[in-house]
């Protein structure tokens, strides 16, 4: 006894190094599992407010680029609206909404790592959900994991953890959209069935197999395609429309049918 | 007294510092300075182990709250902090058995060795942990050789203005 007492003694440094040290991997390992992050993340009080400070300084600096982008996409559906066939006005309201949208803009953005997360000025009082979509004005940008009251969490398709149905536009052969990590414009589409036709610069959108994002919302451009290993389904580079590290405001998704649709499986 | 304010107060400041504008520099999309481990590098040497391990692993924590990183900066700057004796007895040989060595005044060959060795070390338990995954090692390689470069440099500028003013 009293030589095992004497041997811990002995060997304390390097015991409290081993325990630290399974604490930290442990963090990381249940963060790899299960895709979902129990303590550590950005979204917290302190650390959102900070960021929230230092968002409120430094927006002014991007507004030019942010308003063009606004105003360019205001042109393009003012363009879809005045040459519809049917006639519905402006300031109708909508009775029953299927996906319901809220504004906010990104506080935290990051996109240099192989898992990035970004964080948003809205959160549950806002009527933010976990697993509600988000775009900006032109395309996917990623999928709320975490929210508290007054800020919320993404993950971005910018992240090796992060799967989406997709498909293309002009057909309905669709694959599962992912990112391996290398480059911060290129992301995969896989599992596209051979037969499917490809050309480069086919357009690339959101499929409405999931119930996350509606149909057709774009995500980028086709750049390069090959048979992946198994030979029989293609593996093609993406180019995305969005320009992630350059990102303000941004669209959220939430689905109103979710809880309706999800009876049916249960 | 002092010292320890002052070291607590450098501490604090690295990491908002990295946090706030080192962390969104992205230099060719990927190359980051990580400076906070400045303080790990050349906190004073004392004979207190088991408080420096915990402390740096804190120091870590914490910035594993700023960055959204999942216990990949506590790891790699507890285990620099574990290191740390080892290599500073490989490196200054006696003068470290001695207790002579002084950070403000050495010499450049060993001082840019024990750096250089501090910085990959770190680099190499971060970006493993981070990609976590053996079939991108590649990936992993690539990022640590630059980033370190990068590190490595601003780690030293930094050394050469709070060390050497005295």
């Amino acid at each position: 006894m009293q030589r095992i007492i004497y041997f811990l003694i002995r060997n304390k440094n390097f015991i409290l190094f081993l325990m630290l040290l399974s604490i930290s991997i442990s963090l990381n390992i249940s963060y790899n599992e299960y895709n979902k992050s129990k303590f550590i993340n950005s979204s917290n009080f302190i650390f959102s407010s900070l960021y929230n400070t230092k968002y409120t300084v430094s927006k002014y600096l991007n507004l030019e680029y942010q308003n063009k982008l606004l105003l360019e996409e205001n042109k393009n559906l003012k363009q879809i609206l005045f040459n519809s066939k049917t006639n519905f006005r402006i300031n109708e309201k909508i009775d029953s909404m299927d996906f319901e949208i809220i504004t906010g803009s990104v506080i935290k953005n990051s996109y240099s790592k192989s898992n990035n997360f970004i964080t948003i000025d809205r959160g549950s009082s806002d009527g933010i959900g976990i697993d509600n979509g988000v775009i900006s004005s032109n395309g996917v940008v990623g999928i709320i994991d975490k929210t508290t009251t007054n800020f919320s969490r993404f993950i971005s398709v910018l992240n090796t953890k992060f799967l989406l149905n997709a498909k293309f536009k002009n057909s309905n052969y669709f694959g599962v959209l992912s990112w391996n990590g290398k480059s911060i414009n290129q992301v995969q589409l896989k599992d596209v069935p051979k037969q499917a036709k490809v050309k480069i610069g086919d357009t690339i959108v959101t499929g409405g197999n999931s119930l996350i994002f509606p149909k057709g919302i774009l995500i980028g451009y086709i750049k390069s395609f090959k048979l992946d290993n198994s030979e029989n389904y293609l593996e093609l580079e993406v180019s995305l429309s969005t320009d992630m590290t350059n990102i303000e405001n941004i669209y959220i998704i939430g689905n109103n049918n979710v809880t309706e649709i999800n009876l049916l499986n249960e | 007294m002092n010292n320890i304010i002052y070291n607590l107060v450098l501490g604090m400041s690295l990491i908002f510092i990295q946090a706030l504008f080192l962390n969104n520099i992205n230099f060719l999309e990927f190359l980051n300075p990580f400076i906070y481990i400045y303080i790990i590098i050349y906190f004073p040497i004392k004979n207190n182990r088991p408080v420096f391990i915990l402390t740096s692993f804190i120091y870590g924590l914490l910035m594993d709250l700023f960055s959204d990183t999942h216990g990949i900066h506590s790891a790699s700057t507890l285990c620099i902090a574990y290191f740390r004796p080892y290599l500073l007895k490989l490196f200054f040989g006696m003068a470290y058995e001695h207790q002579v060595v002084k950070f403000n005044s050495l010499e450049l060959k060993q001082n840019i060795f024990y750096l250089f060795s501090m910085v990959i070390i770190h680099h190499i338990i971060l970006f493993s942990l981070e990609v976590f995954d053996l079939s991108k090692i590649n990936l992993i390689f690539q990022n640590v050789i630059s980033n370190s470069i990068f590190t490595f440099l601003s780690v030293f500028i930094l050394y050469e203005f709070l060390m050497r003013k005295s």
